[in-house]
């Protein structure tokens, strides 16, 4: 089962090491790692995907709330969460097929960010399942290359009061 | 006054109250050694070698409950210190290890006697630290000594570039550490803790189970109060020996791969077990699936990853031990609870009866067993510290030495490292220095720190190393007779290579030899009352085993050798329980 931590950490060098290396040890893959500072410049937020039961999980993020720079862990709740990726393609946009490319992405609330003679770059942003589907239409084109931030994500917020 | 960042390191090692330093310096180390020669202390014990810096360090921690320091050069001298250091990880022991770096602008390019270290050392120590100033010096110090000593301590490593050894800064000191993302919980929760009393009330055959926990918590008041209140039977691990009292008639021995039938017997009949500053580790419970399967669990621990991490607990209690066994205590007393372990007891002192350990003495044969029985009976009244290396000879002295006094007793528990014994037998003697301090040694074991008898004679460390000389890698030997068809594979030694009374002598030490059961008490004596370090070369039997043992991955009371008998269900008289009970 897909899990999406959200990770408060202190914004010191070594620290993704540090949190990267333990998940490694414990013999957890990470499915993706996004990480940037936060409002407050001393802290950054780790947003890791991982596969894993429950149980072994929970071993997990005690064994992270051990290391010396990590504040807060969240377990995201997927129902109670915002989440977001971005992913540039580049893809293979003969000047004939192009506008077929650009109604896909406009579909997708896309954006063309970049024309070449054979190409077209596109840069979208969204949930998981809703990049999965984009690539998968942009597959018939050919996609040349493709690069994705990881999700980063934050808990939703408080419906009362 | 400005000072130099190895100045400042050496006065806030003396403002944490460290009173002796283990090291061996080196190119980039220089300053700080430097700076350590003007000071009384801490005091300078230069090693030959650094793990054994580290070990010594390790085994000071473990008689005094306080973080030494261990102080090297960078590389290679670094690297050697890693073993010691993931020892002290696995067996939650207090110390700082400060490792020379190469200088700030050339960290990176590999330059000569550059090595990693923090990247290294990430899964072996508590925390770490790359200091890049010498203004950070003094704070980063400051919060090693508090993360390395509180909560459930561990090593921490601080490496330190030579430009910022070399650096100056007004020195201050701060009087306390901000870390946010470190609040060790000390306090039990009132609830868990008024549920744990009530179980421990009510049950019928209760067992305390405590480890390591006890003695870094310095809890051992607590537990003996908590046993006899409540007439609660104690096991201790190898990590808790002498966290409790072991000629108390409440001491139901160590649980395990090597303890007696009885305790195993114990833990797997027991209705309740209160596991203290433990962590089930794989070679106390065997099969996890069946140890104590009849059990409802109490996990009392300060680490929050340790409770359900192996065996699920019915009542789980983050904190401090000492604090928690203190309210537990508390709470009994409040809900006017009285012993009723009689029957449960009568149960243990029958199997203790039946199922002692024993071995066979043939004519004139020294053996292993019998060199530990006399050091304990010749040592029965006066203050000792035992400490011990790795394999059969550890194993021995867990079952023959009744250690009755905390951190007095001090061996490589999780890593099992040998080559610890005697290093750390040196940083237990300077931490304790009216004990006499032994170790007991295997003829494989010591010769993985031997050369540290220079420093130990140099230094007037004297303690004494009875080596049980049996020719082979004991253990190894016996797995490889039991498990691998008796073939001997790189575990032969040879009891005569190295001569260990002219290696001792060869160092200035003392070396004297035994092979006559009939000798052994007046050698041993000589050994005990010689101002200096000593070896005492015993000439053991390769053929003798420790027994009784749980083959690798079996149910703990199905035991290989010993007088025969179990598994459990097979050796519980309930008529007896019954009766009593009712």
């Amino acid at each position: 089962m897909h899990h999406t931590l959200s990770v408060l950490v202190e914004n010191k060098p070594g620290v993704l090491m540090r949190v990267a290396s333990l998940f490694a040890r414990r013999g957890f893959n990470i499915d993706s790692l996004a990480v940037g500072i936060t409002e407050d410049p001393t802290l950054s937020r780790m947003t890791i995907v991982v596969s894993a039961e429950d149980t072994p999980l929970e071993q997990v993020t005690k064994q992270l709330h051990k290391l010396i720079n990590v504040l807060k862990i969240q377990d995201l709740d997927p129902k109670e969460m915002i989440d977001r990726e971005l992913v540039l393609f580049k893809v293979n946009a003969p000047p004939e097929r192009r506008h077929e490319i650009i109604e896909i992405a406009n579909v997708f609330r896309a954006k063309i960010v970049d024309v070449g003679k054979q190409s077209l770059t596109i840069e979208a942003t969204g949930t998981s399942e809703k990049l999965l589907a984009m690539e998968d239409l942009l597959r018939t084109y050919g996609i040349k290359e493709l690069a994705r931030t990881g999700k980063i994500a934050l808990a939703r917020g408080s419906k009362d009061a | 006054m400005r000072i130099s960042g190895a100045q400042a390191l050496v006065r806030s090692l003396q403002n944490e109250g460290v009173e002796v330093v283990f090291g061996y310096p080196g190119g980039v180390a220089l300053p700080i050694f430097d700076a350590l020669f003007d000071v009384e202390s801490p005091r300078t014990i230069l090693v030959r070698h650094e793990q054994a810096a580290v070990h010594a360090a390790d085994g000071y921690a473990r008689v005094t409950g306080r973080p030494a320091a261990a102080i090297v050069t960078s590389g290679p001298g670094a690297t050697n210190t890693v073993t010691g250091i993931a020892n002290a990880f696995m067996d939650s022991i207090p110390m700082v290890v400060f490792t020379a770096q190469v200088a700030t602008h050339v960290i990176g390019t590999d330059a000569f006697q550059e090595s990693d270290m923090t990247g290294i050392t990430i899964p072996i120590t508590k925390h770490n630290y790359l200091v890049k100033t010498a203004e950070e010096l003094p704070g980063v110090i400051k919060e090693a000594y508090h993360i390395a000593s509180t909560g459930r301590p561990g090593p921490v490593l601080i490496d330190i570039p030579v430009d910022v050894s070399k650096g100056e800064i007004d020195y201050v000191y701060p009087d306390s550490v901000n870390l946010p993302g470190y609040k060790p919980t000390y306090k039990g929760h009132t609830k868990q803790i008024k549920q744990a009393a009530g179980l421990i009330a009510k049950a019928r055959k209760p067992l305390l189970y405590a480890g390591g926990g006890v003695l870094a918590s310095g809890a051992w008041k607590e537990l003996k109060e908590l046993a006899e209140l409540m007439q609660l039977p104690v096991v201790t691990t190898l990590m808790g020996k002498g966290a409790f009292p072991e000629d108390h008639h409440l001491f139901v021995g160590m649980p395990g791969m090597h303890g007696a039938k009885y305790t195993n017997y114990t833990i797997t009949e027991t209705d309740l077990l209160i596991g203290v500053g433990v962590r089930f580790d794989d070679r106390v419970t065997g099969k996890l699936s069946s140890f104590a399967s009849k059990s409802k669990v109490i996990h009392i621990d300060i680490d929050p990853a340790e409770i359900g991490k192996n065996k699920a607990a019915d009542v789980p209690i983050v904190g401090d031990a000492k604090n928690v066994l203190a309210a537990i205590v508390a709470e009994l007393r409040k809900m006017g609870a009285e012993p009723h372990t009689d029957a449960w007891m009568r149960v243990i002192d029958d199997w203790r009866s039946r199922y002692p350990f024993h071995y066979h003495t043939p004519e004139g044969v020294l053996m292993p067993e019998y060199v530990i029985e006399r050091i304990r009976e010749l040592t029965k009244d006066r203050p000792t510290v035992i400490t011990t290396e790795v394999g059969q000879n550890q194993m021995w002295s867990c079952q023959y030495t009744h250690i009755r006094e905390p951190r007095t007793w001090v061996s490589s528990g999780g890593l099992g490292t040998m080559g610890f014994g005697f290093p750390a037998a040196m940083g237990a003697q300077l931490g304790r220095p009216e004990h006499l301090v032994i170790d007991i040694a295997g003829d494989g074991s010591i010769q993985m720190n031997i050369q540290e008898l220079a420093t130990a004679k140099i230094n007037h460390i004297p303690v004494k190393i009875v080596i049980l000389n049996n020719g082979v890698l004991g253990m190894v030997h016996q797995w490889q007779e039991l498990f691998y068809g008796e073939r001997y594979a790189s575990s032969i030694l040879n009891q005569d290579i190295p001569d260990f009374v002219k290696v001792a002598e060869a160092y200035g030490c003392l070396g004297l030899r035994v092979t006559d059961p009939a000798d052994l008490d007046a050698t041993l004596l000589k050994a005990f009352e010689y101002d200096g370090p000593v070896i005492v070369d015993c000439r053991v039997p390769s053929s003798e085993n420790v027994y009784p043992m749980v083959a690798p991955g079996g149910s703990i009371d199905e035991m290989l050798g010993g007088i025969p008998g179990g598994p459990v269900s097979e050796m519980l008289d309930d008529e007896l329980l019954e009766e009593v009970w009712e």
